[in-house]
């Protein structure tokens, strides 16, 4: 069902996705901060020069000028870099976007060691903790550019409220058909398997396909579930897998602390715990290298997925002789 | 109405400022007596709304940065008929449409924005004089700051902003009582020179008596005219504003009159309305 078509950065789908929402709906905006190339905002700003807005970089007043403008029943994108996206601004997301409930859509850009030379200061990751832990917010982190377009068009129609969108500077494998469903809050099943579950967000969904084909080389048969909506997570797909395969490995560009692994072990821990294993950064800044050289170090590429899985399936069957 | 009916309604504004703080027993008193002339002045005389209709697409916008003030925006919108005067008592009680801090969750009718969280009110009120600029309605944007608040570095990234969109339906009122939580706002913290700030971002500056109620009117009414660019009114006010004993003293600030304390402040505010009707 999956493969490869091409290299493709997830931000070309922010800014198809833009467009098409532009053509279609008069009261989408977008407001630029600048680097609005970088983020694939410059799409919109030559076709909809009148709803394009620059407001330079000065990321807190986007935000608040976002709120405004939602208040006054426009529906403004807002994008930059995730670390400013999310983590300069959280204060103004959390009052004036999120605790007045506005239709303000955040693009985070560039998230995730992935961004590479640019360095620790520029890889956001932090962002789906800090965005996840806010009420009312809506967390989507698609696995592709082709999801990254279905993702923010269903920021706008599908809900009705403060969004965060994630997704990465660098090219990477584009794999879904588009014409697959995307429903906000629904996680979906990439590839069927018994022995465990690896759930994974961003491109490390393609990562997490490929180790479970290295996988059932050896024998190993194991679920994939691309989860892209991180808030509201979806717990009964979460709680099915947990109970169907009985082990987990979590896979996210991003901080393990508070990701996106901690909210599929909020969910299971209540509901039905089985043991999980965490691929992420384990608590430390990232630094300037080539992406795959960084994804190698920081132990993210399906190899380290692959030996997560050997590891929790073990640590199953320990648990099951134990009881 | 005339200036002497405003006068008395601002007198009645402060009343309840003051019962509704001691029935609360938590709030801030200075800065909401300090600002009850000139919310008086937008609420009865210059601000196009109707509290019938509060979403009234083609209302003027009250954003109200420093949402500490709220006992005086609730006083001056159940006045103004937006909801009945007796619920000004429920102000910070569980269950109650009168948050410590305004929420538009809480469904209390005339507020536009949750707000509290100082240095952003002014970027919504950008958002707001933009989409108006959109939607080619003529309606004005009108934000209220405190001093110590421009404190905040957000607040001059929105008055950058207002400016390069030419967003001549804004104006921000700064309430300047010079005094904030830790005392003289040139000891915690100088703004000044403060209209030269205003003026080097691109805005048009007026400066007037914002305990006079005529004074800010004109003053106000001058502004609206103002084209191509936003305007600000440093209001200079007296923090406790009405109550000669507390008047300019910033430990008002963040402190609600104890019941003995209301009593006698009203009584005062009570013999001047006497005065004032005979």
């Amino acid at each position: 069902m999956f493969e490869l078509k091409e290299m493709k950065p997830t931000r070309f789908g922010f800014g198809e996705g833009l467009c098409g929402l532009g053509r279609q709906y008069e009261n989408v905006l977008a407001l630029g901060a600048d680097i609005t190339s970088s983020v694939s905002m410059d799409f919109f700003k030559k076709e909809f020069p009148d709803r394009f807005f620059s407001f330079g970089i000065a990321e807190q007043n986007i935000v608040g000028v976002a709120a405004g403008l939602a208040l006054s029943g426009k529906v403004p994108f807002m994008s930059t870099y995730g670390v400013f996206a999310a983590l300069r601004t959280t204060d103004q997301i959390r009052v004036s976007v999120c605790y007045n409930n506005v239709n303000v859509k955040i693009g985070g850009a560039h998230v995730g060691i992935s961004v590479g030379p640019d360095g620790a200061t520029h890889q956001a990751l932090e962002d789906i903790a800090v965005m996840r832990v806010l009420p009312n917010m809506t967390v989507l982190s698609p696995c592709d550019a082709t999801q990254t377009r279905l993702a923010t068009i269903a920021a706008y129609e599908q809900v009705d409220g403060p969004v965060y969108i994630r997704f990465g500077r660098e090219a990477v494998p584009n794999f879904t058909p588009p014409d697959m469903d995307f429903r906000v809050g629904k996680a979906q099943v990439f590839r069927e398997g018994g022995d465990c579950t690896i759930v994974a967000t961003g491109h490390l969904t393609w990562e997490a396909l490929k180790a479970a084909e290295q996988l059932q080389q050896e024998g190993i048969s194991v679920r994939v579930v691309n989860l892209h909506t991180i808030k509201p997570i979806d717990e009964a797909l979460l709680i099915a897998c947990a109970r169907e395969t009985g082990a987990i490995v979590t896979a996210e560009e991003h901080q393990i602390f508070g990701g996106m692994g901690s909210a599929v072990a909020e969910v299971l821990a209540k509901n039905y715990p089985v043991p999980i294993e965490f691929i992420g950064m384990d608590d430390s800044f990232g630094e300037s290298g080539q992406p795959t050289e960084l994804m190698e170090k920081y132990k993210m590429t399906s190899t380290h997925i692959a030996m997560a899985c050997r590891k929790v399936i073990k640590r199953k069957s320990d648990f099951k002789l134990k009881i | 109405m005339e200036s002497e009916e405003l006068e008395n309604k601002a007198r009645k504004i402060r009343i309840d400022v003051i019962r509704s703080l001691a029935e609360a027993g938590s709030g801030h008193l200075g800065g909401s007596l300090g600002l009850a002339d000139i919310f008086t002045a937008l609420y009865f005389f210059l601000l196009k709304h109707d509290p019938k209709n509060p979403v009234w697409p083609d209302r003027d916008r009250l954003i109200l940065s420093i949402g500490h003030v709220a006992p005086v925006y609730y006083a001056s919108l159940a006045h103004a008929g937006y909801f009945p005067v007796e619920e000004l008592l429920t102000l910070r009680k569980l269950g109650s449409r009168l948050q410590g801090h305004p929420g538009r969750d809480h469904g209390l009718p005339g507020i536009e924005l949750s707000a509290g969280s100082l240095g952003q009110g002014l970027s919504v009120a950008v958002g707001m004089a933009l989409a108006g600029k959109i939607d080619q309605k003529n309606y004005l944007v009108c934000s209220v700051h405190g001093d110590g608040e421009l404190q905040e570095g957000s607040i001059w990234e929105a008055a950058m902003s207002a400016s390069h969109h030419k967003l001549d339906n804004l104006i921000a009122i700064v309430d300047r009582n010079k005094v904030q939580i830790d005392g003289p706002t040139s000891d915690v913290m100088e703004i000044e020179p403060l209209a030269d700030k205003w003026k080097s971002f691109g805005w048009q500056v007026f400066q007037c008596n914002g305990n006079s109620t005529p004074d800010f009117i004109s003053t106000f009414q001058e502004a609206r005219k103002t084209f191509g660019k936003p305007s600000v009114i440093i209001a200079k006010t007296q923090m406790g504003k009405g109550i000669l004993e507390i008047e300019g003293d910033y430990r008002w600030h963040g402190k609600a009159p104890s019941k003995e304390e209301a009593k006698k402040f009203i009584a005062l505010l009570d013999r001047q309305g006497f005065s004032q009707e005979n």
